[in-house]
């Protein structure tokens, strides 16, 4: 989904402003919500890319005014809701108040391709990321679908997350560590430098 | 509070604790044993690698051909570290590591993020303006520095191995891990030595 998470690229927002001595945790909820987490993928009641779909769900707004760990909190609290281990209804009596959630699912289909048996592109190829749109998770930033950049490494192959997001049947494959030149990505005002975004094979083609 | 009030996310996380303790759906009955887990999520880790690394070539030449293995050689590995690699700077090349979709991080070397890290802001701007974002954040770069942003956007988790600074020759591993910063391992900032 082209949701308010993919936020490479966008303009508008302010500087970026570091809390000195900054602690891991502000507040013990903090701490508690990072065990759930830990807790719930270890006990296999979701996956990681799971439950990073579900805090893509978010409402935008919330999900803009939330910081990290109350997106947590309700990525995590969503999928258990889903997932039938706790009451939607029982959680907000015992909170007290509203308790927002993620908006539902909409699952991306099955592309039904098989798990490759090799890498198809090597380091020094010319790929282009192609324009993918899906309802449901995906990892293609908007800001570099449809341009072209180099491989520079092949990473092991990795579940892929399109399909383990939603239940499909899992397949690795591996990803690959493209650059794009920062004037393909942003025009040619840009600032020199480049991007090196981490793709799974199925986002990519040969550059022609 | 009015049941139309969003609760606080203090009382929305003791009660998700609450009600998944009792329903015993989590093995570990009170969350407690994963104190052990998160004290293992430290950037001093970090730290510890990057000094080594700048005393030790042939470590440098492991850290940078295989970073898992050579972060697991000291001991650091587990969840968000099953595949490091790691970025070297050179004095014309600043590697910056971000995560525009979410805010993966190497747990095990670099630990969990900072928020700046995991704000909307550092997301947005530094894969389309680092160089102002680096000098908004205390680092003026010369026009001849390239940058280069990884987007951390499946699994490979990145490090960045700074410049040693100058004035360092000499000093032992442990004096040096003392002034690598998480920061500076994110690609943020410079490692300079005590005034």
């Amino acid at each position: 989904m082209d949701g308010i998470h993919d936020l490479g690229g966008m303009e508008g927002f302010g500087r970026v402003e570091p809390e000195p001595g900054e602690p891991v945790f502000h507040t013990p909820w903090e701490r508690t919500t990072f065990r759930l987490l830990v807790a719930s993928t270890a006990a296999r009641i979701f996956n990681a890319d799971e439950y990073r779909h579900a805090v893509e769900r978010m409402d935008p707004a919330h999900y803009l005014r939330a910081r990290y760990y109350e997106r947590m909190l309700t990525g995590v609290t969503t999928l258990l809701v889903e997932k039938g281990v706790l009451s939607h209804p029982e959680l907000e009596a015992a909170a007290g108040g509203r308790f927002p959630l993620a908006r539902p699912v909409r699952p991306n289909g099955d592309d039904e391709r098989r798990e490759p048996a090799a890498p198809l592109f090597a380091v020094g190829e010319r790929v282009r990321v192609l324009r993918v749109r899906r309802p449901g998770h995906t990892r293609v930033p908007r800001y570099c679908r449809g341009h072209e950049g180099s491989v520079v490494h092949v990473a092991p192959p990795f579940s892929y997350p399109d399909a383990s997001a939603h239940g499909l049947p899992g397949r690795r494959e591996p990803t690959y560590h493209v650059e794009f030149d920062a004037r393909e990505l942003w025009g040619g005002e840009a600032e020199p430098g480049c991007v090196v975004v981490d793709l799974w094979e199925t986002y990519l083609e040969a550059a022609r | 509070m009015s049941r139309e009030e969003v609760a606080s996310p203090e009382r929305r996380a003791a009660a998700v604790a609450e009600a998944l303790v009792e329903q015993g759906a989590v093995p570990d009955a009170s969350l407690d044993s994963l104190a052990a887990v998160e004290e293992r999520l430290d950037w001093r880790n970090g730290a510890r690698v990057v000094a080594k690394a700048w005393t030790d070539p042939d470590y440098k030449a492991r850290l940078l051909s295989d970073g898992t293995a050579a972060c697991a050689e000291l001991g650091f590995e587990g969840p968000q570290g099953e595949y490091i690699v790691v970025v070297e700077d050179t004095p014309d090349c600043k590697n910056l590591i971000v995560c525009t979709q979410c805010s993966c991080t190497a747990w095990p070397v670099l630990g969990l993020p900072p928020d700046w890290y995991k704000s909307p802001a550092y997301r947005a701007r530094v894969v389309r303006e680092p160089r102002r974002v680096l000098r908004e954040m205390g680092l003026d770069l010369a026009p001849r520095v390239a940058v280069k942003v990884w987007d951390t956007t499946a699994e490979t988790r990145f490090v960045v191995l700074p410049l040693r600074p100058e004035g360092s020759e000499g000093w032992s591993e442990d004096q040096l891990a003392a002034i690598v910063t998480r920061e500076s391992m994110i690609g943020v900032a410079r490692v300079t030595l005590p005034a």
